[in-house]
């Protein structure tokens, strides 16, 4: 008898994702989809637009990271005007990154995904949120956490306007300088932000990492996905959010490729399902095989654990320690398993204020040399690191500076195939025989959840749950059960 | 709604049976999600005057939830996104029907907002654009997805995709509106303090200030009571002085043509406005508004002077309808460009 289990939604709302499991005739797992029901053709209506418009239009595409849409769309902007920002505007343009990731990481880890991990994932999904964080970590931690994400966004609104849509990134620099008192107010924050990000890792090693049972389902065959890896690292191939080649190992942890922007065609390729709205992207010279792991086929990953895995290390001395740190207790580079996203994450965190910190002590932050003019409107490609994964903006402009052609590829769509492949095995693990475990709605959310997927980016917000749904039917589309959370 | 006391937050001594919210999100991108949660800690006062009874980002619910409930069994329904797909008209109608207000919430519920330019375009231009000519799409097939689909192992399904981006208020009658892209933290504390008051303005009303974000900027000091300017730049090519009135460096800013209230947060980044608020009081049609500011203080109106040349002027705003109607497109008297079909 076939049977198909639909998980719907699989997100904070029905109709921005579902998951339909189909079983073969002894009851197991033959395939499993998950579909992304939105589109909303940015590519199509950015044509005609003014060039410097872009910022502020594609930051539209994600409210939860319009800091990302906003610089990466800057960048690409930069380049087909063939202008080279002074560098007191590029060390403003990182600041005020910096200030999006310590708000963004800090989001996904204590609100969105880390829940699952810091309160466990055995306990009951109505503890599961940010409530139960506080519970678990104490009240002081729970205060530490909102004026934390407070200071991120209130950095970037001090560079950008505003922090949710900013709007000072033109091509050729920034449209605001800073103040000293600003400067002072930024690296106050800053510095707060590196003991934060301190305390963030040392919960997660007293939470996590003492924790055996939570040590063994980081490394267990269910969590585990051999892919490629993509991410920024700078001129020593250490890791950038910011700028320098975008850099992609193999399941080996051997360099695969190294490459500028420019040149993202030559490696990236995207395949189109009719069963869903999001495209899968894939290496071209490795080929798309379908949704599968391993060297052959040509899907890779992005995000915090795809650019610690792209790096040969931290630019900053703690990130560094720490780094060395996952590496060592799981068994050097690359690291495969998908629940350390949530680790390299923190990682992250505390490399984005040590940066921001040097950022802001720099001489030249609050130089009022940071715009250059622009040359010639032509072709450009930007390259970002969104929180979420590697970001790409290719604009072509007509001789009046307007948008010609757009091309965009969106972090999370490099990991799509990914997390497909993902809920599937973890739908494997857990149902076998016809017998659909209980715990399946657990396992299958952290499966997803530990790529904070912008699709579902703000599932686990404040006080949330994911609402959870799954239905079995028979062959003939008879409802046999309904499960549904507690 | 009873009136009571207000305390210092406006909300925290509220009547016994508290008032029953919702939220819901369409075509939309996450924003105005974050700027309620940028309301911080004072979260914990809207949820001690109010039981959130529906709110996907952050709640367990169901449709079936909702569609069991009596009609008018939600007080006020927050609804941010246009509306784009049968599954958002759907669920708009169903939250219509359960809500006694429903508060049309950000520019896009609004106005259609930025994913309203859509509208420049019909739904099989975008599939185009987006699954068979993008250069990084590899697709010799021209595989385009489907509202239906058989596969190997069964059948999957998608919600249809319309030509049009909707206002909400062009799908479902609407109370109120509270325009921004996203509204401040300030306003949306403004707007419930009001609800839990009970002392929501007349219906059809914008929550907002009786002002343009002229009247918010600090920069409108520096705008001279007669403006005419010989030159129309691009932010990218003028100097952008940081106290300096836009218009007056002949950098178009439509902070004349839009309501206030926002604090001008973008001049205060050292940009000029782009609309997000929409039309001013009274006005209708924001780009038709911001259209005839222009024209007098490019002096089209005025006779042509020696050496002075309006016509080249004009030629100089370029991308009218991306300009003046970036976040209002759907609701304007435009709309949307032509079918072909």
């Amino acid at each position: 008898m076939s049977k198909v289990v639909t998980i719907d939604p699989i997100t904070r709302l029905e109709g921005h994702g579902k998951i339909s499991i189909f079983l073969d005739e002894k009851g197991n797992v033959e395939n499993a989809y998950l579909q992304i029901p939105e589109l909303r053709g940015f590519e199509r209506f950015c044509e005609g637009r003014r060039a410097e418009l872009m910022p502020q239009i594609t930051s539209r595409i994600c409210g939860v990271c319009p800091v990302a849409h906003h610089m990466c769309s800057t960048k690409a902007l930069d380049a087909a005007f063939g202008v080279d920002p002074p560098s007191a505007a590029k060390k403003l343009r990182e600041l005020m990154y910096c200030g999006y990731m310590i708000y963004d990481h800090t989001l996904h880890f204590f609100y969105l995904g880390g829940p699952d991990f810091v309160v466990g994932p055995e306990a009951p999904p109505g503890e599961r949120n940010i409530l139960g964080v506080i519970k678990k970590a104490g009240l002081e931690v729970a205060k530490e956490v909102i004026k934390h994400r407070a200071y991120g966004q209130k950095i970037t609104a001090m560079l950008g306007g505003k922090a949710t849509h900013p709007v000072s990134g033109l091509p050729g620099g920034i449209a605001k300088s800073l103040s000293e008192d600003e400067r002072k107010e930024i690296e106050k924050m800053a510095k707060s932000s590196v003991e934060f990000s301190k305390l963030a890792l040392k919960l997660f090693d007293d939470i996590v990492l003492k924790n055996e049972k939570y040590v063994e389902l980081i490394k267990s065959d269910a969590y585990t996905l051999k892919t490629y890896y993509m991410g920024l690292v700078d001129e020593n191939n250490k890791l950038n959010f910011y700028d320098g080649k975008v850099r992609v190992v193999g399941p080996d942890g051997k360099e695969f490729v190294k490459f500028h922007a420019s040149q993202y065609l030559d490696v990236i390729g995207e395949h189109v399902e009719e069963w869903t709205y999001v495209k899968f992207t894939y290496l071209k010279k490795v080929g798309w095989k379908g949704l599968v792991g391993g060297p052959d086929s040509g899907i890779y990953r992005v995000g915090p654990l795809g650019r610690l895995n792209a790096a040969d290390g931290m630019a900053t001395p703690l990130a560094q320690q720490e780094y060395e740190k996952m590496y060592e207790m799981l068994g050097g580079r690359p690291v495969h398993s998908t629940l350390a996203f949530h680790w390299a994450r923190l990682i992250e965190l505390l490399y984005a204020s040590e940066r921001a910190v040097e950022l802001v002590q720099d001489d030249e932050i609050t130089s009022k040399d940071i715009r250059n003019p622009v040359g010639a409107p032509g072709e450009g490609v930007g390259v970002i690191e969104a929180a979420r994964g590697t970001l790409y903006h290719h604009y072509k402009l007509t001789e009046d500076g307007m948008i010609k052609k757009a091309n965009l590829i969106v972090a999370t769509t490099n990991n799509a195939a990914s997390i497909c492949i993902s809920v599937r095995e973890a739908a494997k693990a857990l149902i076998s025989g016809g017998r659909v475990s209980d715990g399946l709605l657990n396992m299958v959310e952290m499966a997803f959840r530990a790529y904070d997927p912008c699709y579902a980016c703000a599932t686990h917000f404040a006080i949330g749950k994911m609402p959870l749904e799954v239905k079995i039917y028979d062959h003939e589309k008879n409802l046999l059960k309904t499960i549904t959370r507690p | 709604m009873p009136k009571r006391k207000a305390k210092k937050t406006g909300m925290k001594a509220v009547k016994k049976e508290k008032l029953k919210f919702a939220f819901y999100w369409a075509a939309s991108c996450g924003g105005c999600e974050i700027a309620v949660l940028d309301i911080d800690e004072k979260i914990l006062d809207v949820v001690e005057a109010a039981d959130i009874l529906f709110w996907p980002v952050a709640l367990d619910f169901k449709y079936k939830d909702v569609e069991a409930m009596p009609d008018g069994h939600i007080d006020v329904c927050f609804f941010n996104g246009a509306i784009r797909t049968e599954e958002q008209e759907h669920i708009a109608k169903l939250l219509r029907k359960k809500s006694k207000v429903m508060v049309a919430f950000g520019s896009c519920a609004c106005m259609g907002g930025i994913p309203g330019l859509a509208n420049l375009a019909d739904r099989e231009e975008v599939f185009q654009r987006a699954y068979l000519e993008s250069p990084s799409t590899e697709n010799p097939s021209g595989v385009v997805p489907k509202t239906y689909v058989k596969v190997r192992e069964g059948e999957l399904r998608l919600p249809e995709f319309y030509d049009t981006v909707k206002t909400l208020a062009q799908t479902v009658d609407v109370d109120y509106y509270l325009p921004g892209c996203p509204p401040t933290p300030e306003l949306i504390l403004q707007a419930v303090e009001a609800i839990v008051k009970g002392e929501l303005p007349p219906k059809g009303s914008i929550l907002l200030p009786q002002r343009s974000v002229c009247d918010d900027c600090p920069r409108n000091e520096t705008k001279p009571e007669k403006l005419s300017i010989s030159e129309v730049k691009r932010p990218y090519e003028a100097d952008l002085d940081p106290e300096k009135c836009f218009l007056v460096q002949g950098v178009i800013c439509l902070g004349p043509a839009t309501r206030g209230g926002c604090g001008a947060r973008c001049p205060s980044g050292n940009m000029p406005c782009t609309g997000c608020q929409g039309p001013c009081p009274n006005e209708i049609d924001q780009g038709a508004a911001m259209i005839s500011a222009l024209s007098s203080i490019l002096g089209v109106e005025q006779e042509k002077e020696e050496g002075y040349d309006p016509e080249r002027l004009v030629s100089q705003v370029v991308d009218p309808v991306g300009t003046f109607y970036m976040y209002s497109l759907p609701a304007s008297i435009l709309r949307r460009s032509v079918m072909r079909k």
